[in-house]
């Protein structure tokens, strides 16, 4: 396996969770109950954690004297590598509440598959991750149901959601020449073996929040390539104003 | 606000209901009264008691119960309730003579 390859495999883990974890940061302050505010901005924190310890090992990887905060703060829209479903406007709390849910059952696969691999690094990020992933998991399907079940409005907020996710979810599975030569080595997972495990999970949460889904219709793709919608520019340039306005300041 | 005490389903539209969270400490004490979070279920109770009060590792076990399920003493309840302790100084053992080679 060349590294050129993992490095790229490594960047998509650790930018879909940094894309992520910056949007639900965009809630803090902002949730509709102090105790949700919190819980969202502590899962937040989760995946900005995670991000950090998957690009300081991609850093690693790459061997070119980078380290996670050059990765995340001074790359440009181009080169980032997350799937387009997570840099989206984090919308409404159901819109956020879906897209979390989404994702999260896809990342506690992917990590409990990533466990066994073949990196020791990686396997530790992975099974550390994994904790708290499936705490996401819980949280956010017990929010999907209870926004499903809940009022009319909460019903049609999330079935919108849901409707407007699903075209995105393609792409969590998509592998390439690079998932499928990490994949080959033992360091990576294919995640196109991960879509059975996670319709099998997601579909009964959906059923028991009476939400339908408009199957088989064209999906988006394109943020693994560098390919992403106009939000993420938008986007980073919040995130990364900070450092890049006083490189290498310390608090 | 209206002194409703007496149903743990919204009584009121823009408050959901409360619920009073215990934890028990990690050294495997019983569990303590640790404050109170809002919540439309017993599931949601316990992640936001999770979320609020656990996270730096203060507890290994959560309980959480329906505010209007506890019911409390109240002010005017103190003086029958624990003045009449006050002048029976036969329940404190403090007059026992401690044997010797007994520790306390």
């Amino acid at each position: 396996m060349s590294s050129r390859a993992f490095f790229e495999y490594l960047l998509r883990l650790g930018d879909d969770r940094l894309v992520l974890g910056h949007r639900l940061s965009e809630w803090c302050g902002h949730g509709p109950i102090l105790e949700e505010d919190i819980a969202l901005a502590n899962i937040s924190l989760d995946l900005i954690g995670e991000a950090s310890l998957l690009l300081k090992l991609a850093a690693s990887v790459e061997d070119e004297g980078r380290n996670e905060d050059t990765l995340a703060y001074f790359r440009d829209a181009i080169e980032f590598r997350n799937a387009l479903m997570l840099e989206l406007p984090k919308g409404d709390f159901g819109f956020t509440i879906m897209r979390q849910f989404l994702f999260s059952v896809f990342s506690a696969l992917q990590m409990d598959a990533l466990q066994k691999s073949r990196n020791a690094g990686l396997g530790g990020i992975a099974a550390k991750a994994l904790k708290e992933t499936r705490y996401h998991v819980r949280h956010s399907a017990q929010w999907v149901v209870t926004l499903g079940v809940g009022t009319e409005e909460s019903h049609t907020r999330a079935q919108r959601a849901l409707d407007e996710l699903w075209r995105y979810t393609g792409e969590l599975f998509a592998a390439n020449d690079v998932d499928r030569e990490v994949a080959a080595s033992g360091d990576g997972v294919d995640p196109s073996t991960l879509e059975p495990a996670w319709r099998e999970q997601v579909m009964p949460v959906l059923d028991r929040a009476g939400l339908q889904v408009a199957d088989a219709g064209y999906m988006q793709r394109g943020g693994r390539e560098g390919r992403h919608t106009e939000h993420l520019g938008h986007m980073l340039s919040e995130m990364q104003i900070l450092a890049r306005s006083h490189p290498g300041a310390s608090w | 606000m209206a002194n409703d005490t007496t149903t743990t389903q919204g009584s009121f539209d823009s408050q959901w209901p409360l619920w009073e969270v215990f934890l028990q400490p990690p050294k495997g004490e019983a569990h303590e009264h640790a404050g109170s979070v809002h919540a439309t279920t017993a599931e949601q109770a316990l992640q936001n008691a999770r979320d609020v009060y656990s996270r730096r590792g203060e507890a290994v076990s959560i309980w959480v119960v329906p505010s209007a399920a506890i019911t409390a003493s109240t002010p005017e309840d103190m003086g029958p309730f624990f003045d009449p302790g006050n002048d029976k100084p036969y329940r404190h053992p403090q007059f026992y003579k401690v044997p010797r080679g007994v520790r306390v």
